[in-house]
């Protein structure tokens, strides 16, 4: 048995099926993935992620200590509730884990990690906090739901207070506030538009239920990753890791390396990347043959090399499989995959696939 | 619970077997292993003409999260192959005895049947799983 989120029996009793996510036991679906990923895009699902890990860090300088922690630039973050992603880097450049950090005041900024790298984060955060004294708390006794899709803040809402309800409408992109003892940013790991909701534990099971009858569907990991995934965005542990830089990752926009000498960790490796040049950078693949693009497969690139799928599904929206592929940075826009010993044709893309409800690219 | 049709034979890989009257047998995967599966969005067949070995794995069928084998439950030669999955694979899940077959083949070993399973005794192994 795994560990469990407090939503484990209300997922057995929709009828989940339960699959060991990262040492959690976790809900693959209720159902039909498909059906699930297609309420997302259509009209609004939610997700439970109280495995994620809620960090809170405090003190007079963590401002400064976040500058030096992240290869983004927390100098972006001025006004109160604004969210930042996040690559936290060892010194190789290597990717330690993604994040969003949260500004909440001048001394204290709210971040959410993976669960998957939890211990390892933690143990990270607080080797490098000690220098700048900041206070490194995980917040354990907390719930999380994401709900996701075009009407999936407005249902979400309506459990809200009056003036809550306004608070939470009133949200911009990428911004937080505490709303009726909940905390609430409109972030999200879908591509469309919604919250993640942070909740304590006491009075966290029955939200569930509320957002059923408000017309949320439940929706398991299984959709998530096709949401993700066509939403171009990277899962940690598959499409980057300790092994790669952001720059071979399709995450170079979430690195600053301004000309102002902000000292964060993994900077010089990277700089010394730029110098040498990136080898390899992660792209998008859809399938022109029939198949399916899974992770690990063989990439072939005609006259150049060759590279790797790193996650690859079926997309519900395009009706076409696609996939992320870290490829030698001179590959083109077309390459082949060896799916069972068949090299069969991709077109090389930009991700993302699919957004707010609607193909991002075309096929 | 599963559809088990009385009328098939059944492997322990989740696979139906139908002989039919020409002497030839339809295969494809039970309603459980659909259900297993979820959502299909590809399948792989065989090439009619190639020869297979009872337990070669000799399709594919792809769901949006996994890709899982079918093997072949005889040993024969492949006669023909669904063709309409190339353009809706869902048909094995709506439909997995029926318009969901795979493929038919020879029965070049007639012994082999009596190794697979009855509705029965495939019951009593789903029974068993759960």
């Amino acid at each position: 048995m795994g560990q469990r989120t407090p939503y484990y029996d209300t997922h057995v009793e929709a009828g989940a099926r339960i699959v060991d996510f990262g040492g959690w036991d976790m809900p693959v679906h209720y159902g039909s993935q498909m059906e699930e990923h297609h309420a997302v895009r259509r009209d609004a699902g939610m997700f439970d992620v109280s495995h994620m890990t809620v960090v809170d860090l405090e003190g007079d300088r963590v401002r400064a200590f976040l500058s030096h922690l992240l290869a983004n630039d927390v100098s972006r973050l001025k006004v109160p509730g604004k969210a930042l992603y996040s690559c936290m880097l060892n010194e190789q450049g290597g990717v330690i884990d993604d994040l969003i950090t949260y500004y909440m005041s001048e001394t204290f900024f709210r971040m959410v990690v993976n669960a998957s790298t939890r211990e390892k984060d933690l143990a990270w955060i607080r080797a490098q906090a000690k220098a700048f004294d900041v206070t490194v708390t995980e917040q354990s006794e907390t719930a999380m739901l994401a709900v996701q899709g075009p009407n999936a803040r407005e249902k979400a809402a309506s459990l809200l207070s009056p003036e809550g309800r306004e608070i939470a409408m009133g949200l911009k992109p990428f911004c937080a506030a505490i709303i009726d003892n909940w905390f609430v940013a409109r972030t999200g790991y879908t591509g469309e538009d919604g919250f993640e909701v942070v909740m304590p534990l006491e009075g966290a099971v029955p939200v569930w239920d509320r957002f059923v009858q408000a017309g949320i569907r439940p929706c398991g990991l299984g959709a998530r990753d096709t949401l993700r995934l066509e939403a171009g965005m990277n899962l940690y542990g598959t499409d980057m890791d300790e092994t790669t830089t952001p720059l071979e990752s399709g995450l170079a926009w979430t690195v600053v390396m301004k000309d102002d000498g902000r000292d964060f960790i993994g900077r010089a490796a990277l700089q010394a990347q730029l110098d040498a040049g990136v080898p390899r950078k992660l792209v998008g693949l859809v399938l022109l043959d029939r198949g399916v693009l899974r992770g690990h497969q063989r990439v072939v690139v005609e006259g150049v090399g060759e590279g790797e799928v790193t996650s690859g599904t079926f997309s519900p929206t395009l009706s076409a499989s696609i996939a992320f592929a870290r490829v030698p940075a001179a590959t083109g826009d077309t390459c082949q995959v060896d799916i069972r010993g068949r090299l069969l044709n991709a077109k090389v893309v930009q991700p993302p696939f699919a957004r707010n409800g609607k193909a991002c690219i075309d096929i | 619970m599963s559809n088990v049709p009385g009328d098939l034979k059944y492997s322990k890989d989740h696979e139906w077997i139908r002989i039919e009257e020409d002497g030839t047998c339809t295969v494809g995967v039970t309603d459980h292993a659909q259900a297993a599966l979820g959502d299909l969005v590809f399948v792989e067949l065989p090439e009619v003409g190639s020869t297979l070995a009872e337990g070669d794995a000799c399709a594919v069928v792809e769901s949006v999260k996994a890709a899982s084998d079918v093997y072949s439950p005889l040993t024969g030669e492949v006669t023909a192959v669904n063709e309409a999955l190339a353009d809706a694979p869902e048909l094995v899940n709506t439909d997995a005895y029926g318009e969901g077959w795979i493929y038919r083949m020879s029965l070049d070993s007639e012994g082999e049947v009596e190794e697979l399973m009855s509705a029965e005794e495939y019951l009593a192994l789903l029974e068993d799983q759960d």
